[in-house]
């Protein structure tokens, strides 16, 4: 991972093999270690063959729905006569999850030579980097990137002189995790409210500035120049033998109680159990792992027995009662209370809704109240059915699925860990007094 | 900077003509098909100027950009990073989500509010140098707890680290 850590001898690098030097955040520095060679052969190809390529690798989405990237770029049709448009997720809001800022502050040229090769592939001519206003580094370390590549004649009109226009430009978001949903982003690039889109349409069809555009996350867009350079049988020797539904490597954010927090990138298919223990160190002196979320704070929270016998790829977390998510693993040990953190991350989904949809905005918040009001000791029994039944209102009906989000913690924590719950109405810390008027 | 009401300050405009402003703000205009696309960036000028952005920095912002000021102003409602109040000179946010609360974020909360004289969650000190606010998760949840001063991350800050971290500020 090389950064804060050296990389772990069983880790497989080939996003993160730069991160921690400083000069691979330069041109020079990046030409040095074969950067835009892909770019220069992509160019010399039809988007076509390129987005033929990417669908043979097997490269899903890293952003967290894990969408096969090479499917979703054959719903472009270059030549339609319409500005088409690619929009690279660098939003990253998900709790527990870190991995595009360390892409962008120690490889912006990966990220930027990714975009382009996107862009060319789909058919645009304009690529926005949507980068979350807090990430000042990240910002700075891409605009210098792009500012290098228009000098050198890699982007613009005539890019890498092939006649072929690539223009890409960073947008820096204000502060709003909704953002991070790709219809909401690209609102907010035209100058809106974040607020998510109804779909249909798609925004393949209407997307942007109602034209048709791409949205790919940071990871994603920074694999395609490997598998530009070395080949879509290349990528495949990362995987299960018996699942090649996940294919390559992928960096995990490792957060919470544990030994060893930062970036690592394994292969599809790692065993989580020496992942958490082996690379990352196990629980701190003294403790004892309680709960793990394995795909930032959206995904249903995971039992240590659950953890321990996951595989590490989009099938694999599925199996397991949790899904793979953005990797951004969130470890709770057992000094921890639980429901309170369960409780915070309600709040997060509170303060995050963009307040459109009715069972959103009231969920969450109702959501947030209840369980404060159980971690204060005031909670009943009848909190609990409660708080499934909101959940279930919030679960499949609303425009986004930031609802769903605040309701999966919820629901997977109250079946797993219901005595967590439970123990805390017992222990009644005081009964509610009535106000008096 | 103006006050927020009373003893109001005359504004001074960010994108007049032939400033160094103006001219970026042209240079983002020439990246969108849409003039209501610059809305964000122009924000981000003038608070970048004037330390927030106030009623009549959403006025300029609208006429510039031939949007009305309603519209701005629900827009800047919006994003929790433009700030409709002044604020302290330094600007503190420390982040409180569950990855950094489990590692002890809260106590770090305590320990900048303890030090820096502010009563109150987003309230500014008493001699204007300080605010402080929770924020929700700051990307960087392997580094608990990092924190926000003005545009600066400062990484794995504890609350025995906060009177170092006040100290380095200038
Ligand atoms: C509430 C919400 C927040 C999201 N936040 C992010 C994010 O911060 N970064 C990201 O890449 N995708 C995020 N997504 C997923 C995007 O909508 C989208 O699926 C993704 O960027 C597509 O890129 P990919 O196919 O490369 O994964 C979010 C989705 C939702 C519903
Ligand atoms: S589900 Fe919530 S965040 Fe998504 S659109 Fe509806 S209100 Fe907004
Ligand atoms: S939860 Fe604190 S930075 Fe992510």
């Amino acid at each position: 991972m090389g950064y804060p850590h050296r990389p772990h001898e069983r880790e497989t690098t080939v996003l993160s093999k730069h991160f921690g030097e400083k000069e691979a955040t330069t041109l020079d520095g990046w030409k040095k270690r074969g950067g835009y060679t892909a770019l220069q052969k992509a160019l010399g190809m039809a988007p076509g063959d390129i987005v033929t390529i990417v669908k043979d690798s097997g490269l899903r989405g890293r952003g967290g729905a894990g969408f096969p990237t090479g499917i979703k770029w054959s719903f472009m049709k270059p030549g339609d006569g319409k500005p088409h448009y690619l929009c690279c997720n660098a939003d990253e809001s998900e709790p527990g999850t870190f991995k595009d800022r360390e892409i962008m502050r120690w490889t912006p040229h990966a990220l930027i030579e990714g975009c382009a090769i996107g862009s060319y592939a789909i058919g645009a001519e304009t690529c926005y980097i949507y980068i979350r206003g807090e990430f000042t580094e990240c910002i700075k370390a891409v605009e210098a990137g792009l500012k290098e590549a228009y000098a050198a004649g890699i982007l613009g009109k005539n890019a890498m002189g092939t006649g072929k226009t690539v223009n890409i430009y960073v947008h820096r978001g204000a502060g709003a995790y909704i953002c991070g949903e790709e219809t909401a982003m690209m609102n907010s690039i035209e100058g809106r409210r974040g607020n998510p889109r109804i779909k249909p349409p798609f925004p393949a069809v209407s997307g942007v500035f109602a034209q048709p555009t791409t949205i790919n996350n940071v990871e994603t867009l920074a694999a395609v120049p490997h598998i530009i350079n070395n080949g879509a049988d290349w990528y495949k020797q990362w995987m299960r033998p018996d699942n090649p539904k996940s294919i390559g490597t992928k960096l995990y954010s490792v957060c919470g109680n544990i030994q060893k927090p930062g970036n690592y990138e394994v292969p599809m298919g790692f065993p989580f159990k020496d992942f958490l223990y082996d690379l990352c160190g196990g629980p701190l002196p003294g403790r004892k792992f309680k709960a793990i979320i394995p795909g930032g704070i959206s995904v249903p929270i995971q039992t240590v027995d659950e953890a321990e016998a996951s595989l590490m790829d989009y099938e694999g977390f599925v199996a397991q009662g949790t899904m793979l998510g953005s990797g951004g693993v969130i470890v709770i040990d057992d000094a921890q209370n639980l429901v309170k953190q369960i409780a915070r991350a309600a709040r997060f989904f509170a303060h995050e809704s963009c307040a459109q949809c009715t069972q959103c905005r009231e969920g969450t918040a109702w959501t947030t109240k209840i369980l404060e009001r159980i971690v204060a000791g005031d909670g009943t029994h009848e909190d609990l059915d409660t708080l499934l039944e909101i959940a279930e209102n919030m679960t499949g009906k609303t425009i986004c699925v930031l609802s769903d989000s605040c309701a999966t913690p919820v629901v997977s924590g109250i079946k797993k860990f219901r005595g967590d719950f439970e123990a805390l109405i017992k222990k009644k810390k005081h009964f509610p007094v009535p106000a008096v008027a | 900077m103006s006050a927020r009401d009373g003893g109001r300050e005359r504004y001074v405009p960010v994108f007049t003509a032939d400033s160094a402003r103006r001219k970026e703000l042209d240079d983002v205009l020439s990246r969108y098909p849409t003039k209501m696309a610059a809305l964000l960036p122009a924000l981000w000028m003038i608070q970048h100027e004037h330390g927030w952005v106030s009623e009549d920095g959403m006025a300029e912002v609208a006429q510039v950009l031939e949007l009305t000021p309603a519209y701005v102003k629900g827009v800047v409602t919006f994003y929790t990073m433009y700030h409709q109040h002044p604020v302290g000179t330094h600007f503190i946010q420390v982040c409180t989500t569950s990855p950094c609360n489990v590692c002890g974020a809260e106590a770090v909360v305590d320990a900048f509010l303890k030090h820096t004289g502010c009563q109150e969650l987003g309230q500014t000190s008493p001699d204007g140098k300080y605010t402080v606010i929770e924020v929700e998760c700051l990307g960087a949840c392997g580094f608990a707890t990092p924190i926000m001063i003005n545009e600066d991350f400062i990484e794995s800050v504890t609350p025995e680290t906060v009177p170092d971290v006040l100290a380095g500020l200038k």
